[in-house]
């Protein structure tokens, strides 16, 4: 046996309900700021050029979103960085449209529809928006999203040893779809990773798979929040990163396992 | 890297179920493609089905899962002793030490396209007893692989549109170096939905006849469905001569456009540079190349630049789509099977379909029987996501 993967956490970037960026999450999960869970704000960057800014979906805008924050923060050109994208699914109102089309009589869907069908979309758009020729990693756990992201981007950044950029994105579902995937709003989560410790760096992450159930939030809406909205189960890590608190969160990953992540501030 | 050992392997398409009937086809040169008969689609194109899927009936324990691609990929998992050799492993190395990477690009969607047809008149709510997250829900594959096993590793779907089941490959790799699990059960299941079958033909990428990979006339492609499965373990110390090991991967990103191929297939060529670097060989030590190859005009004249760039035209090369159709999400994990059989067995396999192939490449229109040490396989796919794999035999 080796030592479980491990990287080091180098920025953070975050979009939610009411959430709009890493350092006004980071207050929230501290106590210092209230939380007003208003609708998740999504914008297409400037870096996509405009036809591709118009046909962007909500998850790519979010996947952008998160991505940028998070390549900004650390001052990283993204154009050379290796991504794990990972989303419980696609975009929702996308997916409907397509299925509301196909159920009536003119079945011809639109291109741009089809294209931004497929669960790579947005490591896609991230490509055409940042230059990235990296390989990219597209992944899909459903609610164990997150925790599968996490555990691809940190074999990634231990077996290349290169730097990593993990995004961990949902968007919510239309109805009718929204009664069998209630998801209720858009919430994305993206972490650069790299093999050795970097000036800038906030800790270190070690992952393997564990029986013990995953740690809640104590604050009753944050933690309805971790529940309603799959990329969210990180939030128990991210509340350790925001207070520097050493020791291991355990995060909801399968229904058989749940993933041990040790953080060393 | 380390070889891989690719200790079982198997694949079932339009050709048939099981590996016989796809080495036969193979060597023949015979295509499994028809005229668009599928459900209620009503398209000039040609599809590859895999017959019988919708027979396959699933464990009660898991009736939540049902659905025609996990219906193929229980009648994937059947053949060639493939659930066999998953269990002895479990058995070998735990539940817990072997993980569950499958590609797929549409899932089981298809349910979710006839449950819009059946929404309520007055609310508009689909059907009480459409179950989303065991049907269409994109890790619905892997999901269901891993309780029918009862596996109890790490498990993930990768979809990035048709790179998909070849990218498990390098997932699983990665996986197994780190030291989390010791083997993986890789590959990907599509199958056919009005999703590909429309959404392509909106973007006029399908052919209204059989496709024809790298010929001059070639205009579109045709979908098909299939599963394939392959298990990887760490090498052992004692390699038998006939192993089928793999060798390198390579991925990389356009970064150009959602739908078109970079046109000077950079993407392609980085991705078949990283495989054969990571193989640690040079384009002359590989034999055959099973192409991408969809047969659309764009795609194959940027894969053809990327692999004359590489290998000029000395290198045999063809696509196997004419004979399986382009089977989306589980192409790679169908093709890594068509390189261990072309290994094994010591042929090039004909790109069936194809009559005046482009020039410039060694395109090969008869199968040719001959000795075949290392194959180099390209998936190449939606959103410019590439992945080239290296599989060969001990060295």
């Amino acid at each position: 046996m080796t030592n479980p993967p491990a990287a080091w956490i180098r920025s953070i970037g975050l979009i939610g309900p009411g959430l709009s960026d890493w350092p006004a999450c980071a207050a929230i999960l501290l106590g210092k700021a209230e939380w007003n869970p208003e609708k998740t704000v999504l914008n297409a960057p400037d870096q996509l050029p405009p036809a591709e800014r118009r046909r962007a979906v909500r998850v790519v805008k979010l996947a952008l979103g998160i991505g940028l924050q998070a390549t900004t923060a650390a001052g990283v050109d993204p154009s050379g960085l290796a991504t794990v994208f990972s989303s419980s699914g696609g975009d929702g109102v996308n997916c409907h449209q397509i299925c509301e089309t196909l159920a009536s009589d003119d079945r011809q869907i639109s291109p741009t529809r089809f294209h931004n069908s497929v669960h790579n979309a947005a490591a896609g758009y991230w490509g055409i928006a940042t230059g990235a020729t990296a390989a990219s990693a597209v992944l899909c756990a459903y609610d164990g999203s997150f925790g599968a992201g996490l555990l691809e981007a940190l074999a990634q950044v231990q077996v290349e040893r290169e730097p990593c950029l993990l995004l961990a994105y949902d968007a919510d579902y239309p109805p009718p779809l929204r009664a069998a995937r209630p998801i209720p709003d858009a919430f994305g989560v993206a972490l650069l990773l790299t093999p050795e410790r970097e000036a800038d760096s906030c800790g270190r992450l070690a992952a393997s798979l564990t029986d013990a159930p995953a740690d809640t939030l104590a604050d009753s809406a944050l933690d309805a929040l971790r529940c309603a909205i799959p990329a969210a189960r990180s939030l128990p890590l991210l509340a350790a990163i925001a207070g520097h608190r050493t020791g291991r969160v355990v995060l909801d990953y399968l229904d058989h396992a749940r993933l041990a992540v040790d953080y060393a501030a | 890297m380390h070889p891989l050992l690719i200790s079982a392997y198997t694949a079932s398409s339009c050709l048939g179920r099981g590996l016989e009937p796809l080495r036969e086809a193979m060597l023949a040169g015979r295509s499994g493609l028809k005229p668009c008969d599928f459900e209620t689609v009503s398209l000039q194109t040609w599809i590859g089905e895999v017959e019988g899927t919708d027979d396959e009936r699933l464990p009660a324990a898991l009736a939540r899962f049902d659905c025609r691609n996990n219906r193929l990929a229980q009648l994937g998992l059947m053949q060639d002793g493939f659930a066999d050799t998953v269990r002895a492993a479990m058995s070998r190395y735990g539940a817990d030490r072997i993980g569950v990477f499958l590609g797929t690009s549409t899932s089981g969607i298809l349910e979710t396209e006839l449950a819009y047809r059946r929404r309520a008149p007055d609310t508009g709510a689909l059907p009480a007893e459409f179950n989303y997250a065991g049907t269409h829900n994109t890790f619905s594959l892997a999901d269901f692989v891993q309780h029918w096993f009862g596996l109890k590793g790490p498990a993930v779907v990768v979809s990035s549109a048709c790179s998909s089941s070849a990218k498990v490959f390098a997932s699983a790799a990665r996986m197994i170096a780190s030291g989390l699990i010791d083997a993986a059960l890789v590959g990907g299941v599509d199958s056919l939905c009005l999703t590909t079958l429309y959404g392509f033909n909106s973007l006029e990428l399908t052919s209204s006849q059989a496709c024809r990979p790298f010929d001059r006339a070639r205009d579109g492609i045709s979908i098909g469905e299939g599963a394939a499965f392959a298990l990887v373990e760490r090498t052992p110390d004692a390699l038998p001569p006939d192993a089928i090991l793999l060798l390198g991967y390579g991925e990389s990103s356009d970064a150009y456009h959602m739908s078109s191929p970079h046109p000077e297939g950079r993407g392609a060529r980085q991705a078949m540079d990283a495989a054969l670097a990571r193989a640690g060989l040079a384009a002359r030590d590989i034999d055959y190349i099973n192409l991408h190859g969809t047969a659309t005009p764009s795609n194959d004249a940027a894969e053809g630049r990327a692999v004359t760039g590489l290998f000029g035209d000395a290198t045999p090369c063809s696509s196997t789509k004419g004979a399986t159709g382009h089977t989306l999400g589980a192409a790679g994990g169908i093709e890594a099977v068509i390189a261990a059989l072309a290994i094994r067995d010591g042929f090039i396999p004909a790109g069936a379909g194809t009559t005046a192939p482009e020039d410039g490449l060694d395109y090969v229109l008869a199968t040719r029987r001959r000795t075949v040490r290392r194959v180099l396989s390209n998936s190449f796919g939606f959103g410019g996501t590439n992945c080239s794999l290296v599989l060969g035999c001990p060295a």
